[in-house]
This record gives C-alpha cells, structure tokens and sequence, in this order.
C-alpha cells in the first residue's frame, strides 16, 4: 500500500514538472500543446477512495494552472474527469471492471487506446472551453481540442508502454 | 437533521465535486478579470524559482541572437547619439527629454513567456524588491510587449499585448489619430487597432506607435506597421491589422517602464472627473 502511495506522488510530481516546464513550450505549429499529465488521473488506482482521488486531481489541475497563469481552468477539467472516471473505466473495459480487479499494465492496447482518447477529449473540451470562454469562437474551441487530443493521446500511449511494469 | 447530515453523506462525491468545480470556475472567471487582485500566478516563489533553474539552462541556447539584438540596439543607439545636433527626425519618435527625467528604466530577463492561449502572460525575474509594481508597461528595444499584472519578491507576471484582456492606447505615427490596441486571438504576429476615426490617413506600411494618454506607456514606443485594414459595420471607424516589430514567440530580455508622474497625474485626472 506505501509503495503504491509512494508511486502515486512521484507520477504527480513529475508529471507536473514536465507538464510546466517542457511540454508546455512545445507549441507545435504556434499553438498545440500535448497534456499527458492526465495519465495521473488516468492510471490511479481503482479500489481506492474517491473522495481522496477527486481532491488530489484538483490539486494537480491547480498546479499546472499555477504554472501557465491561466486561472482555473486545468483545475475544472481535471475534476471533471476525475469525476466522471468510473462510467469511462466501464464504458471502455466492460465486465473487467465488474470484477473490480483491473491492473492497466495488462490491458490490451486497443482498450487502452479507447480509454485515453474519451477522457483526453473530454478534458481538453472542458480546458479549451473555458481558456476561450466565448461560444463564437466554437470552431476554435473544437480545432484545439481535436489537435490537442492527438498529440495527448499518442503520448500518452507511449508513456504507458514505456513506464508499465513489465507483463508476468 | 438526521436526514440532511446522511443526505450529504451519501453524496459526499458529488458534493466534493461540485465545490471544487465551482472552485476552479470562481478562478476562471477572475482571470479574465484584469485587476482582480488572485493568488494564482506564476509569480510565486515555487513556479518563480524553479523557471530561474531551467532558464539558467536553457539561456545560452539562443545567446547568439541575443547577442546580435544587443549589437542592433547599441548601433540604434550610437546613431542618435553622434548625430544628436542634426536629427531633428527622433524627437518625433520617442521624446528623450520627457525619457530623462519622467520615466525609469529596468532591464529584466523572460523566464517563461506563452502565446498560445487567449490570454498569455510572461514572467519576469524582477519583482517588488527591485521597485516593481502593477500597471508598468514591459516593452523591448524593437516594441511593446505588455503591462506588469502581478508582483512578488522577485519576480512578476506581465500581461502580453496578445490578450484578449488587454487595450492599450495608440494611435498613428503621422497623425495624432488615435485608437485602442486590442487582439483578436488568431495569431501571434497581429494585433488589431480598434476605434480609428474613418477621417484618418490610413495606408498599409504605415507605423504605429503608442500615444501619451495612459500613465503607462511613454509617447512614441513602436508597436508595428499596417498590414491592412478594414470599415467597421457602423462605418464610422477603422479596425486595422497591425504585423508588430516584436516576435512575441521570442522574448529574451525586456525593459521595465516606470512613469515617475503617474500618480500625479491620475490624482489630477480624478480632480477633473469629480
């Protein structure tokens, strides 16, 4: 349980020290960033207190806020999908969620793929809703989200492959 | 009684969640509020300091443009210099007797600069401990660059002319027609001139600059030239697309400007108004 916990702080550090402080500046063609910090929320623990993983998921969506001045709005994502996790883990793995003993590093890549890409586009809907946060720009809105999530997903994909334990 | 303390029992997630939600929302919302006074910017000393660390690494990356953008300003500077008696020209660029006594000048180095979102913010490695504070205009040797937000020790955060957030005012080079800075949020290499009287000289090339009627930035700091303009639907005014001297993707060293007379001459304006 502490070597868990343990794991669970170090992925939220560095998580947000890439987030901050490299992938940030990307801005591949002026203005797409990748967000794989997500993958925190993405790969915590299942069997574990909701309340506690919520709160945690603020924090780290606060703390990428504090790095690009941009009031709450990485904050409100995060939460959100933090929130709305369970019905995704169902939707996407069907009865091995049932059983309540899912372990991510043995899911198929296909799964995988299917999980990542739902909750990277709903945060990056509700980020780039409220970073615009003018309905008249929804084209732009959309166009971000679209290209954002591409680039968030593939990542994220290969950091999960890189840093999952090995298969037994 | 019973029934309320188990109802928020029960829901005690998405109450949590609603909270922090709304939380985060109240952050947003204040954001894009210029002058309200908020705690989060990266103006603090954790955000602050660890940008130092990896500016520190990343600075001598691009030391030879900046070095080559030392060598233009010094070669600026030395031809008004030694032509100081015969250019009667610069004195309708930047007025160097007002520059002398009414303004103080502060160099500062970008930890981080954005230009992507609709709202972009730089920090800066200066802050209250060097005499900064809120509402001084940040501009570079070839431009403006934005207005001083928020403040800590060291360090502070400056609202970029690439925010939705932002009107500065400016006005013709040729003309004393003046107008408001605005950005649209398209692209990082145009900001848009509002409020331009239809009556004006407009030509694409032109240049434009700030005007003196705000206590932040001195007459005459070049913005950009015009790269095409267009009539308003009213048909009264002009919105014109200004290309500006500065790339706003590459921000090395900037300038801080302090007007010394600001506060007399807001305390003057207040008089008028009552």
């Amino acid at each position: 349980m502490n070597n868990i916990s343990f794991f669970s702080i170090l992925r939220f550090v560095i998580l947000v020290l890439a987030q901050g402080l490299v992938l940030n500046h990307i801005n591949f063609l002026g203005y797409i960033n990748p967000y794989p910090y997500i993958l925190f929320i993405a790969l915590f623990p299942i069997n574990n207190n909701r309340t506690l993983f919520i709160f945690l998921s603020f924090l780290l969506g606060l703390s990428v806020d504090f790095f690009t001045d941009s009031g709450g709005i990485h904050a409100a994502a995060c939460v959100t999908i933090a929130y709305i996790r369970p019905p995704i883990l169902k939707f996407s793995f069907g009865t091995i969620y049932d059983n309540q003993t899912i372990k991510f590093n043995q899911i198929e890549v296909g799964n995988r793929f299917l999980y990542f890409s739902i909750i990277a586009i709903i945060h990056h809907l509700i980020l780039f809703s409220l970073e615009v946060f003018n309905i008249s720009d929804i084209i732009l809105i959309l166009k971000k989200t679209l290209f954002s999530s591409i680039f968030t997903i593939i990542l994220c994909i290969i950091l999960s492959v890189l840093f999952s334990p090995k298969r037994k | 009684m019973q029934q309320i303390i188990n109802f928020v029992i029960r829901n005690k997630t998405f109450l949590l969640f609603l909270l922090l939600f709304g939380l985060s929302l109240f952050f947003t919302i204040q954001s894009h509020d210029y002058h309200k006074s908020k705690f989060l910017n990266s103006a603090n000393i954790v955000t602050g300091g660890l940008y130092k660390t990896t500016h520190g690494i990343g600075q001598y990356l691009n030391l030879k443009e900046e070095n080559a953008s030392l060598i233009e300003e010094n070669r600026k500077l030395r031809t008004i210099i030694f032509n100081l008696d015969l250019d009667t020209l610069r004195i309708s660029k930047v007025d160097s007797t007002l520059l002398g006594e009414h303004y103080r000048f502060t160099s500062a180095d970008v930890f981080k600069n954005s230009y992507n979102l609709t709202n972009n913010y730089l920090t800066i490695n200066k802050g209250t401990n060097d005499g900064i504070k809120q509402d001084y205009g940040v501009i570079t040797s070839r431009g403006i660059v934005g207005i001083i937000e928020n403040t800590s020790k060291n360090y502070a955060t400056v609202l970029s002319v690439l925010s939705k957030n932002i009107s500065i005012n400016a006005q013709l080079k040729k003309t004393n027609n003046i107008g408001s800075l605005v950005w649209n949020g398209k692209s990082s290499e145009f900001v848009q001139l509002t409020d331009i009287s239809k009556f004006a000289p407009v030509a694409i090339g032109d240049t434009i600059m700030t005007g003196g009627q705000s206590t932040i930035f001195p007459k005459g700091i070049m913005i950009g030239t015009i790269e095409d303009f267009s009539l308003d639907i009213g048909g009264d005014t002009y919105t014109i697309n200004i290309r500006l001297f500065n790339d706003m993707t590459n921000i090395g060293h900037v300038y801080i400007i302090e007007n010394l007379n600001a506060t007399e001459i807001k305390s003057l304006q207040n008089q008028s108004n009552e």
